[in-house]
């Protein structure tokens, strides 16, 4: 975070070199985001690939700290009437920033009125589904995008006689019941990010709602409805395995990692982008596996949901702003620039050209199981229950869900009383969101 | 004496003017902002506001959590505040009685008070990391499951210990140099009258500690309100399910992670009143039985 936070002012100080050097005829464009480590190395190389590409514009990119850190900065910026051109926004932030009309420029009319290329119909609908309105629009561009999948131990697995990982969520159970008996590892399963995986993702999975009105995307009157669906039973399984060890909570975010690091639970389940930091904390042979569906529910797997962050345009630029933004959205949105970075970072590509790309490359040969994610969310059409999630306040809803998730696994509730409770919790919040946003 | 001063009236403003612009632009004029917040609604740009009255106090007080974190910031303060200045004073009395090495044994005391809150949170969580900890596998052994993930009572335990283990240097430094304040003339004349050592501390040492005690006190109860915020991000971040969320975590969530500006708003202004309350009593009723 240091190193990103010395580069960004060193390019910061070096754009403004640049820039003296050149006098005016270059306008700089301002991007605000929450890469951090490596990440925000290869953000910073992406806008020097751009400066270097043309000479109009000057990307200068400023890490903000964490997302929510980088989000609140740029409301307040803004309401200072300083606020950068473009600016990264996780994906619980998507309602807020669609609300707040006014500040900010929706990416297809942006792109419109400059003078770019953009074809709507080169992106992922799973991908972009997630940032666009209910015309079909794009409001932001999806930046970094993942996706859960299934991460497996191989060693534990064949230590079992686990073949493979089954498809389905009842399959499973008899798989983790072997693991665990066998005495392969004392916990079959775990999962990291606890309400994205296990409601967020089995609802679009599964094809149940987690909210009405499309989970929001018709309309910020939509309120929860994830404890009246099989969402209900998925947790009452999840209690269960946990009494006999087929399953371990592992905590919020990326907590439960070092249980599976450490060859405690066999399984995890966990983002796609996660796969590098695996590839260098697991020193055991691991696989990677779509999600389950559950077959009392469905007969065939949906498409899975993402998570990350999209890139917004805010309000107030002028002409050549507005251009030079949407040249370097052109640019981002190339094959190439998306295949390195989709091979670099873990994160889905935004284009099919780009999968393609990378494909014929043959990065997903050398490299077995980064192209699950890619398969799970392009499995089939997204339905309204699986082209993600628009609510209001979803950052403090997805705290209320973790923090029922914790009560029921700690037995303090039943699986439908913390369920009811957290519906009841978040579903104010709606009420809340949709009253300041008539 | 004070004749030569009585006729400057400009003087002691001039001297005193970089605090105040300090205070009032740093202290004053955000809580002016955080007292206006709170009576409007107000959406994350600020494009519409709508003035609301007290509907943003109505709401922030018939909301359960509100009264969990209530309650949880005062087990919380009550036990950090006590449990940090009872160990320092124990330690102060002990360092003050070593002859041999003394300054090393204070240095290594005070260390902890130079290491930021948020570090100091993440080597507890090392510590007590339920699958990688030390702290935890050892208690594991002892036969008792640490998992303060799950397990609410372990969680606010954690930043507790965090908590007091940070704030004890400072509180040391204080009761150190109090203990070495106390005149050795009056401890001597106690020995003589054939007075222990559990009675000279207790009749005479405890009672001259008294100004800085109650000095402590004020602090470490504002220590335990403001100051544990980074401590109890990284160790816990307010969870499992709420059990670690303070007032001033809650003020946090609301406000800077949900962009609820009106309830964070209006819960600052509740906050300001109960610590300004608090400090007020502690004035009132305790500076009274302090021994100057």
């Amino acid at each position: 975070m240091q190193r990103a936070l010395l580069l960004s002012s060193l390019g910061t100080v070096l754009a403004l070199g640049t820039g003296m050097g050149s006098a005016q005829a270059n306008t700089e464009i301002t991007w605000w985001h929450a890469m951090g480590g490596a990440l925000g190395d290869k953000v910073e190389q992406i806008a020097a690939d751009f400066n270097a590409s043309q000479d109009a514009y000057t990307v200068t990119p400023v890490f903000k700290g964490n997302y929510s850190e980088t989000m609140t900065s740029a409301i307040a910026a803004y309401r200072a009437d300083k606020g950068p051109d473009i600016v990264q926004i996780y994906e619980v932030g998507t309602a807020t920033m669609m609300a707040a009309k006014g500040a900010i420029v929706p990416v297809h009319r942006l792109m419109a009125s400059a003078d770019v290329d953009f074809d709507p119909q080169a992106y992922l609908p799973a991908v972009t589904g997630y940032y666009t309105d209910p015309e079909g629009n794009m409001l932001s561009l999806p930046f970094n995008s993942s996706t859960p999948v299934t991460y497996y131990n191989r060693e534990r697995l064949a230590q079992a006689g686990v073949e493979e990982i089954p498809r389905t969520w009842q399959e499973l159970g008899d798989a983790l019941e072997k693991i665990v008996d066998s005495g392969a590892a004392s916990c079959g399963l775990t999962t990291t990010w606890p309400s994205w995986v296990m409601l967020e993702n089995y609802s679009a999975i599964n094809d149940v709602p987690f909210a009405s009105r499309a989970n929001g995307f018709e309309g910020t009157d939509a309120r929860l409805r994830f404890n009246r669906t099989a969402v209900v039973d998925h947790i009452e399984r999840l209690t269960r395995w946990q009494e006999d060890g087929r399953f371990a909570y592992g905590g919020r975010f990326d907590d439960a990692a070092p249980k599976f690091y450490a060859g405690e639970c066999a399984l995890m389940m966990g983002s796609s982008a996660s796969y590098a930091n695996i590839k260098e904390n697991a020193d055991f042979d691991f696989g990677v596996a779509p999600l389950p569906y559950d077959a009392e529910v469905v007969e065939q797997a949906n498409n899975s949901i993402i998570g990350g962050a999209s890139l917004w345009v805010l309000n107030g630029l002028d002409e050549t702003h507005r251009q030079g933004v949407a040249e370097f959205f052109e640019y981002l949105s190339t094959p190439e620039v998306q295949a390195d970075w989709h091979q670099y970072s873990g994160y889905l590509p935004i284009t099919q050209a780009a999968a393609d790309l990378t494909r014929e490359q043959g990065f997903y040969a050398e490299h077995p199981g980064t192209d699950v994610a890619i398969e799970q969310i392009t499995a089939g059409q997204p339905t309204d229950n699986s082209k993600g999630l628009r609510l209001g306040n979803m950052v403090q809803i997805r705290d209320i869900i973790n923090g029922a998730l914790e009560s029921v696994f700690a037995g303090d509730v039943s699986p439908q009383d913390g369920l009811d409770q957290a519906a009841a919790r978040g579903n104010e919040l709606l009420e809340k969101f949709e009253r300041a946003n008539r | 004496m004070s004749a030569p001063f009585q006729h400057h009236r400009v003087t002691p403003w001039l001297l005193m003017a970089p605090q105040l612009a300090i205070v009032l632009v740093f202290f004053f004029w955000p809580s002016l902002q955080a007292i206006e917040q709170a009576f409007y609604v107000e959406d994350a740009f600020g494009l519409s506001r709508e003035f609301a009255g007290l509907a943003n106090f109505q709401a922030v007080l018939s909301d359960a959590t509100y009264y969990q974190a209530l309650g949880t910031t005062l087990v919380f303060s009550l036990a950090v505040a006590l449990g940090a200045m009872s160990i320092a004073l124990g330690l102060a009395v002990m360092a003050d009685r070593v002859v041999r090495g003394a300054r090393g044994y204070r240095t290594l005391l005070i260390w902890p008070y130079a290491v930021a809150p948020a570090v100091a949170g993440v080597l507890w969580l090392f510590l007590f990391d339920p699958t990688l900890g030390l702290v935890s596998g050892a208690l594991g052994h002892l036969g008792i499951a640490w998992d303060h993930k799950l397990d609410g009572a372990q969680a606010l335990a954690l930043v507790i210990m965090a908590s007091i283990w940070k704030q004890m240097s400072y509180n040391f430094v204080f009761f150190l140099a109090a203990l070495q304040a106390v005149p050795k003339s009056l401890l001597e004349a106690a020995v003589i009258d054939r007075a222990g050592p559990w009675r000279r501390f207790w009749t005479i040492t405890f009672p001259l500690l008294s100004p800085t005690a109650f000095f402590l006190l004020v602090m470490n109860c504002v220590y335990a309100f403001f100051e544990t915020f980074g401590t109890i991000d990284t160790v816990t971040a307010g969870g499992p399910g709420g059990a670690t969320t303070t007032l001033v975590y809650k003020v946090y969530q609301d406000g800077f992670v949900g962009q609820d500006m009106g309830a964070s708003a209006a819960q600052s202004v509740l906050l300001m009143a109960l610590v300004g309350g608090l400090t007020w009593v502690q004035f009132r009723y305790l500076e009274r039985r302090v021994q100057y």
